[in-house]
């Protein structure tokens, strides 16, 4: 019987980290991680009608991202193959016509396995991060995550520093809390 | 007065600890936690705790959107989403 509702007001709010996290340790760069995450979002509106609701909104999101990060790779292969044909290596004579491929990162550079854990720690995170209170998310997200420095959070969010170490401390215990529960 | 000075108790440990986790704690306030470290057990399984998920966020190189980058991927979709309840 499906049970999960559609509602796409909420996309954005509840999903963008989980998708962006998702999608940046595929693709590893910000700007493409977004521009994917928006198609998934528009392509999401355009076939709201197919969803059957067997599975949670965010998991049908993944599905559709999936297949964005795929296309993605696609593109940038077969533009990997033309500029393989026009351009020199590294404009050194000597070593034209060398393998481009030497120069295109490589997505699955980590063992499939560290990666496949690592993700799936980094879904673990994400998961209990969305249970915290909003305020608390966002202090821990900028704190820790985004690497801000206190004073920036602070005057970002109108609150002291005091504050600040309060609702890290919250966030934190809850965290620890909810990992213990759900990973260690 | 001297115990003060050295020891603190278990709200300042857990306190001290969080900004440890941050690389925000001072020299001294890390010696008022390791002192509270050898006799606390509260201290010691919250900052057991606070290591582990600071090494998971770590190993799991987490990442989340910037205000900016999340607002600007909300403005676009709004914009759609508004498009599409307009046809409806």
């Amino acid at each position: 019987m499906p049970n999960h509702q559609i509602d796409p007001n909420n996309w954005v709010k509840s999903y963008s980290d989980y998708l962006f996290n998702y999608t940046i340790t595929r693709v590893n760069d910000r700007d493409i991680a977004q521009d994917l995450i928006s198609e998934t979002f528009l392509a999401g509106l355009k076939s709201m009608a197919n969803f059957k609701g067997e599975a949670s909104e965010r998991t049908w999101l993944i599905s559709i991202l999936k297949r964005k990060i795929i296309d993605h790779y696609r593109k940038i292969n077969s533009n990997k193959g033309k500029a393989e044909v026009r351009m020199g290596y590294l404009n050194n004579e000597e070593a034209e016509g060398d393998w481009l491929e030497e120069r295109v990162a490589d997505p699955f550079d980590k063992t499939a396995e560290d990666t496949l854990e690592n993700s799936e720690l980094g879904d673990a995170i994400h998961d209990c991060i969305d249970k915290l209170p909003e305020k608390q998310a966002d202090v821990f997200k900028m704190k820790t995550i985004l690497g801000y420095d206190t004073e920036t959070i602070c005057n970002e969010l109108e609150i002291t520093a005091s504050n600040l170490w309060v609702i890290i401390h919250r966030a934190r215990t809850s965290l620890a809390d909810c990992m213990e529960e759900n990973w260690f | 007065m001297k115990q003060s000075f050295l020891f603190i108790n278990c709200d300042e440990a857990k306190h001290i600890c969080d900004k440890a986790q941050y690389g925000e704690a001072s020299s001294w306030e890390r010696v008022k936690l390791t002192i509270r470290l050898a006799y606390c057990r509260v201290t010691q399984s919250y900052s057991s705790k606070n290591s582990k998920l600071t090494e998971s966020i770590e190993k799991a190189e987490v990442k989340c959107l910037k205000a900016e980058e999340r607002k600007k991927i909300e403005n676009q979709f709004k914009a759609e989403l508004a498009k599409q309840q307009q046809n409806n």
